[in-house]
């Protein structure tokens, strides 16, 4: 009776309120649990968690267009595209100092082949203007060498981008000057006090010296202060002029319209791709439609795998009935007929739907000789969307059949019996008893072969024809072939999307708990 | 002390062993990529047996051509290149060249002269498409015909394939826009030299797929270079393009009824490159490979085995009989006089540029 006048925490042995000591033995216990799981976790986590992130962040990244244009990109933020002119001299001097680093550490033609994706030619054009670019501005160093021949030694120049002052009174040069330097001791392995700048700097030179005629040149040598006050007489290079020579693009606001729109590090540009839009001034437009495909795909995608889907289960049902019914000799060697296929290569088997369903193939034969069909009429049976379900269906089958064996065979017989002697017919003992107890195994192997045969590519790549093929063969096209990964890890994203959604759906609908592999 | 020193002398012998063989500075073991069968097997016959039994390297064949240029991608990005040369088509090499996922080439001063004298730029001459590709061989996308199902007057122009009245029937062609469309245009009366500046146009490109559109319900589309010789043998379709040395094969080894229609066959090249990354030792073992494996007596060798034209002009003069066959192979080259009477080059810059561009467009056009 003492115990319930004493309103304390209920301690333990030791003194602590138990609440408490119940909670850390708790705490102990599961962390114990999760050093048991570590292992496996962090094995996870490295080989399939993190890749596939990695792998899925690709389809937003867009660094290289700012990494390998640095000051173009900054000067094109004020550029406008609908003033309907191509930028002015000031960016393509930006231009010339981004792809001279770019020419050297060879990065123009990845950024090439990236902005061919949006625009057609900017491979070519960049590839072109890369073997040209270390003549650009060779005017002015001409100019200044002619004016000093002191311009053209490469202690000179270095001694005076070393002047504390330097970066002040001359900031575009050092910046370019430190751009040369930086590339060709990283790229060459060359000493910058033996090597003449490149042109740019000469450019950067004249663009800092005539921007203010006036800057204090006081702290930097001699030379520096008779430039200035020649330099504003220098005859000037039209850059613009001598790129668009090179190729006419850069002269169009196409061009540099997808260099602006493709600055940002991050671009939705590859998702809308994937669903068949395109990046424009005015936001998000659909592509023309000569060029819309993929949400056909997509739509084509989900309707043919859950066609078969259902065709396994109509296929699979009987045989797993079987199966579990059967005496357990025969039952047994059907097994292995079921089995058989599984260790059999994929590609052979696929192959040998070909010479089963070609139009002189075999089945075609048999119609034939059976008077079925016209000899001139044969069955198109292959190289189209019924290619794809026959072969898959034979393929994914013993993933439908396995589940749906393990979970009838712990329905027990005398269920059925029993149903019977209480009246029913084998029809409604069947769907009333022994089929609801059987929905686990559907769902279990709906989802195998569901999931299985969305991302198939192989076999829809020989059996499918053009009306066959799924969503997974161009992202293997752009994996393999065209290297655009950013589009295919968007496509991939978006098919990751909608296997979740409808994981989710089915676990609304059905239920998550009722799939069951056994047992 | 007795055991030490015999494991001691053993090892020194081994390394005196190897050292007589190979170059100190170079790696005594290369991976090289290829594209397996008939091909793989007539590189190592031409190329790797006789350098490995000069050099004492073991090289180790690895069949991946196909996918090459996404796996030396990732190779790249993943800082461990496993290959030491690859053999890749032109359009591939270029791609990877553009990546910088390969090395650049100096081919007066890496290659080997021809044995007529001439620079190895000279002799290979136009061939050079890209600077990081050693060209090794001249094939063709070409068309052939069931002999026996194409009626009296067998096709001798490749407008043949767009002329279903004259050869009712399936084709096949490659599932990709190249080729197909210069075809299409060609046979639309679009003359020869004006074909690219043609497909430039959105009229142009319209105008190659209205000309598609006309067989394409009769079209089986391939995308494996050995889907028109089994069509061909099983007799699913009377007429199909395919690589010439696959026709070859069908023709002559296997002896099917089928015929060589050269007309308008699209030339195109294949080749060595080799990664960028490499160790020193191992850079310098390829570079010492491709010098060997493309000189002038080389790469007429390959020609013994399958009948793709070496891409030296010196080596035209060599090509001898086939290996097993005994027939001369000279007459089935692509290159040679009789089969290049009109012939179409690949133009790779314009391909770098459009191929996006108009792949898309014709897997919309093939899915409608």
């Amino acid at each position: 009776m003492t115990d319930t006048s004493n309103s304390g925490p209920v301690l333990a042995a030791d003194g602590r309120p138990l609440k408490a000591s119940l909670n850390r033995a708790l705490r102990r216990q599961k962390l114990r649990a999760m050093l048991l799981i570590a292992p496996l976790l962090i094995f996870i986590m490295i080989t399939f968690v993190v890749p596939i992130g990695q792998m899925l962040f690709r389809s937003v990244e867009n660094q290289i267009v700012s990494d390998v244009l640095p000051r173009t990109t900054q000067m094109l933020v004020e550029w406008d595209a609908s003033s309907g002119d191509a930028p002015d001299n000031t960016v393509f001097a930006a231009l010339t100092k981004d792809l001279m680093v770019a020419v050297e550490k060879k990065q123009h033609t990845r950024l090439g082949s990236r902005l061919n994706y949006e625009t057609t030619g900017v491979s070519s054009l960049f590839r072109k203007s890369g073997r040209k670019v270390d003549d650009m501005g060779e005017g002015y160093t001409d100019q200044f060498v002619a004016l000093d021949p002191t311009w053209a030694d490469p202690v000179f120049w270095a001694d005076l981008m070393e002047a504390p002052s330097a970066a002040d009174a001359l900031p575009q040069t050092t910046d370019a000057y430190n751009a040369f330097a930086s590339t060709i001791i990283s790229e060459d392995e060359k000493d910058p006090r033996a090597e003449q700048p490149w042109h740019t700097v000469y450019l950067s030179l004249h663009q800092d010296l005539t921007a203010d005629p006036a800057a204090d040149v006081s702290g930097l040598p001699a030379e520096v202060a008779a430039a200035q006050a020649v330099a504003g007489g220098f005859a000037s290079e039209d850059l613009a002029a001598s790129y668009i020579k090179i190729d006419k693009d850069w002269g169009t606001v196409e061009t540099w319209q997808t260099i602006q729109t493709y600055s940002p590090k991050f671009t939705n540009g590859y998702f809308l791709n994937a669903v068949d839009m395109q990046k424009s001034p005015d936001g998000a437009e659909w592509r023309p439609e000569d060029q819309q495909i993929y949400l056909t795909l997509f739509v084509r995608t989900m309707i043919m795998s859950m066609t078969i889907t259902i065709s396994c289960i109509l296929l699979g049902y009987p045989v797993a009935w079987l199966l579990a019914n059967l005496p357990m000799r025969q039952a047994n060697l059907l097994m292995i007929l079921v089995l058989l296929p599984f260790w059999t290569s994929l590609l052979v088997r696929t192959s040998a739907w070909k010479v089963l369903l070609q139009q002189q193939g075999v089945i075609n034969d048999i119609v034939v000789w059976l008077g079925l069909v016209a000899d001139d009429n044969r069955l198109a049976l292959i190289n189209n969307a019924t290619g794809t379900i026959i072969a898959m269906t034979h393929i994914l089958l013993p993933f439908m059949i396995l589940p749906l064996y393990s979970v009838m065979k712990t329905i027990p017989p005398a269920y059925l019996r029993a149903a019977k002697s209480l009246g029913a017919t084998n029809w409604t003992a069947f769907w009333r008893v022994y089929f609801p107890q059987s929905v686990p195994g559907i769902g279990a192997g709906s989802i195998l072969v569901f999931i299985l045969s969305i991302g198939y590519y192989i076999t829809p790549e020989i059996v499918g024809g053009t009306k066959g093929v799924f969503i997974s063969n161009r992202i293997a096209y752009h994996i393999s072939s065209s290297l655009n990964w950013g589009l295919a890890a968007a496509l991939g994203a978006i098919l990751l999307a909608v296997v979740l959604l409808l994981y989710w759906a089915y676990d609304r609908i059905v239920g998550i708990d009722n799939v069951k592999l056994g047992g | 002390m007795k055991l030490t020193t015999t494991l001691m002398a053993s090892t020194a012998m081994v390394m005196a062993g190897t050292s007589a063989f190979a170059d100190a500075h170079m790696a005594s073991e290369m991976t090289i990529v290829s594209w397996g069968g008939a091909y793989s097997a007539s590189q190592k016959a031409a190329y790797h047996d006789p350098y490995s039994e000069a050099n004492g390297v073991t090289i180790v064949n690895d069949e991946s051509s196909a996918e090459a240029v996404a796996k030396l991608r990732a190779m790249s990005e993943a800082g461990n290149v496993t290959w030491d040369v690859v053999d890749v088509v032109a359009a591939d090499a270029i791609r990877l060249c553009d990546e910088g996922l390969a090395l650049e080439i100096d081919f007066d001063t890496q290659l080997a002269n021809g044995d007529d004298g001439s620079t190895a730029s000279e002799d290979f001459g136009d061939l050079l498409v890209s600077d990081c590709f050693i060209p090794q061989i001249v094939y063709s996308t070409t068309a052939g015909y069931r002999t026996d199902l194409v009626g009296d007057t067998p096709p001798t122009s490749i407008c043949a394939m767009f002329d279903l009245e004259a050869y009712p029937g399936m084709r096949s062609l490659e599932k990709r826009p190249i080729n197909n469309m210069e075809w299409a245009l060609l046979c639309d009366g679009v003359a020869k030299a004006d074909v690219y500046d043609v497909l430039e146009t959105e009229a142009g490109q319209s105008q190659a797929f209205a000309k598609l559109d006309t067989i394409k319900d009769n079209v089986v589309w391939w995308s494996a270079g050995a889907d028109t010789p089994q069509l061909l043998a099983d007799g699913e379709v009377i007429m199909g393009t395919t690589y010439n040395g696959r026709l070859f094969a069908l023709i002559e080894e296997q002896n099917q009824p089928v015929g060589m229609l050269w007309d308008a066959q699209v030339f195109d090249l294949d080749g060595w490159i080799i990664p960028t990354g490499l160790s020193p030792e191992r850079e310098a073992r390829a570079l010492d490979y491709v010098k060997f494996a493309t000189d002038t007596q080389r790469l007429a060798d390959q020609a013994m085995y399958i009948s793709y034209g070496p891409a030296r002009a010196s080596s035209a003069p060599l090509v001898g009989q086939h290996a097993t066959l005994g027939i001369d192979m000279a007459q089935h080259m692509p290159t040679d006089p009789e089969n290049a009477k009109n012939t179409f080059l690949y133009n790779y810059e314009w391909w770098a540029d459009y191929r996006d561009d108009l792949d898309a467009k014709f897997q919309a056009w093939l899915s409608q």
